[in-house]
């Protein structure tokens, strides 16, 4: 093999090249990312250490912490449902149809995720201030009520299940759906028969995170709806109120549920992938 | 019959301009030109996918320029089959039927006579993930013809085939129009491919339809 103009020898092998150093790299790689790894998993571990059956037991044995458990579960789900039946409609509009004031709708859109959840609550508390809502209030009350919980987590939740909505939507080849049009479907038939069904895994991760994520907000339920023991005490709430009076163990007890959850939560899209690769869905 | 009478469409910031056709009934027209000339935009103007701003466009003598996709008589072969990912095969195949209002004993019917002619007979409780490509074009093909459309329009249905596959499908196509009676306008690339099947050669240059020799 003929010698070519190196500028320097050096470590350079028969082809010029430097040796690999992919070893090196890979190492780094791993060390970095690794870090943080660790990290999450120690932290999941010393909530675990720290408990024990018994601050579990005990924790689940009050009456407020069992009202607290029956509120979040109730007010996701509520929260979930909600989410669904807006962020299907918004995540298609704004994926197949342009129109005027769009770039505005979806700056807007992105709000609720850029924004300090505090900041959400304090702007809901502040818009039912007005006349027209403090009438509704008289009727219907929402401000530290139960329903100021669900909206709470609505305004953060919905904000997840659209993007994700929108993004699977935007993945959907528009032309089955175009095909079905020549075939005799309606633009809502269409929607109806291949479009959902086609954005069922979408659908079903959307609700998972929103799930998730009303079961975890606490700023805005802390500013908007209070924090009365047996009334608007979500598990967030309780980790918060038991925190402040030095009640380490049920606080961490209270987080163990909800690692729990999100747990579960995380393990239904994981399985709900696999399943869907596997076939039809049952 | 399909004509088009001085039709301009625009697809973002694509136009064409006052382009005008007229494809015989029962005949088989071959629409070539480079990519990016507008075959597909044109397609979708006379399917009814994208608006028209002006001009006029004639199915069988029927003034369609506004009408809705569904009622234009047209069925749609796209260039990947873009069949429905949760529907048996035999689903595609009466999916136009259903909207219909057609009899089950009609619509088992009209199943077994197209699935076995398209060779898809064994297929029929399959879903699309489980089909190869020439075998998703055949269940494409049977979708579009399954309601007696007037017209059939097919956009590059060979050119994802390998040539064994290709020439299977090449001779269904064949088979369609003489059992079917349907007019075809068919984009291709293809100019063996277009010799074989068609009686009209069309060619969209510069945004104008000439007739080729």
């Amino acid at each position: 093999m003929k010698e070519g103009p190196a500028r320097e020898a050096g470590d350079r092998d028969a082809t010029g090249l430097r040796p690999s150093r992919d070893a090196g790299f890979l190492a780094a790689l791993a060390v970095l990312g690794g870090t943080y790894v660790a990290l999450l998993a120690a932290t999941m571990a010393a909530d675990v250490l720290y408990t024990t059956p018994g601050h579990l037991w005990r924790a689940l044995q009050s009456p407020e912490i069992r009202h607290a458990v029956r509120l979040s579960l109730l007010s996701s789900t509520l929260t979930t449902l909600l989410s669904l039946w807006v962020a299907v409609p918004i995540g298609y509009l704004m994926t197949r149809y342009r129109f005027r004031g769009h770039g505005v709708v979806d700056a807007l859109l992105d709000i609720p995720i850029v924004l300090p959840p505090l900041v959400i609550g304090l702007s809901l508390l502040i818009l039912f201030q007005l006349a027209p809502l403090r009438a509704l209030e008289r009727v219907f009350p929402v401000t530290y009520a139960v329903p100021s919980v669900v909206l709470a987590q609505f305004m953060v939740a919905c904000a997840f299940a659209v993007r994700t909505l929108r993004a699977t939507f935007e993945s959907i080849d528009p032309r089955p759906e175009q095909v079905a049009w020549t075939l005799g479907c309606s633009r809502s038939e269409a929607f109806w028969r291949v479009v959902l069904p086609s954005a069922r895994r979408g659908i079903l991760t959307a609700a998972t995170l929103a799930w998730a994520r009303a079961l975890g907000e606490f700023g805005p339920i802390l500013v908007f709806s209070g924090a009365t023991r047996m009334r608007t005490e979500v598990l967030p709430t309780t980790v918060f109120l038991e925190l402040s009076v030095g009640n380490l163990e049920a606080a961490v007890a209270v987080s163990l549920l909800m690692v729990g959850a999100a747990v579960a939560v995380l393990w239904m899209i994981r399985a709900r992938g696999n399943a869907s690769v596997l076939g039809r869905a049952a | 019959m399909i004509e088009l009478d001085q039709v301009t469409v625009r697809a973002g910031s694509f136009e064409l301009r006052d382009v005008s056709m007229r494809i015989p009934a029962g005949s088989h027209a071959a629409l070539m030109g480079r990519t990016g000339s507008g075959k597909t935009t044109l397609m979708e103007a006379i399917c009814g996918l994208r608006p028209v701003t002006a001009g006029r466009v004639w199915i069988d003598g029927r003034d369609v320029t506004t009408a809705v996709p569904g009622t234009r008589g047209v069925g749609l072969v796209p260039q990947d089959a873009a069949l429905f990912g949760h529907l048996t095969v035999r689903e595609h195949l009466t999916f136009a039927l259903e909207l219909r209002g057609w009899t089950a004993e009609a619509m088992a019917a009209r199943v077994e006579a197209l699935s076995g002619w398209l060779g898809i007979g064994g297929l029929l409780d399959r879903l699309p993930a489980g089909l190869s490509g020439g075998e998703a074009q055949r269940v494409a093909l049977g979708r579009a013809l399954s309601f007696h459309p007037r017209v059939l329009c097919l956009d590059e249905p060979l050119s994802a085939l390998d040539d064994d596959t290709r020439e299977g499908v090449c001779g269904l196509l064949e088979e369609t129009r003489r059992r079917e009676g349907v007019t075809v306008l068919h984009i291709t690339h293809n100019r063996s491919e277009a010799a074989r099947l068609a009686d009209v050669m069309l060619r969209l240059r510069d945004g104008r339809v000439e007739l080729e020799a």
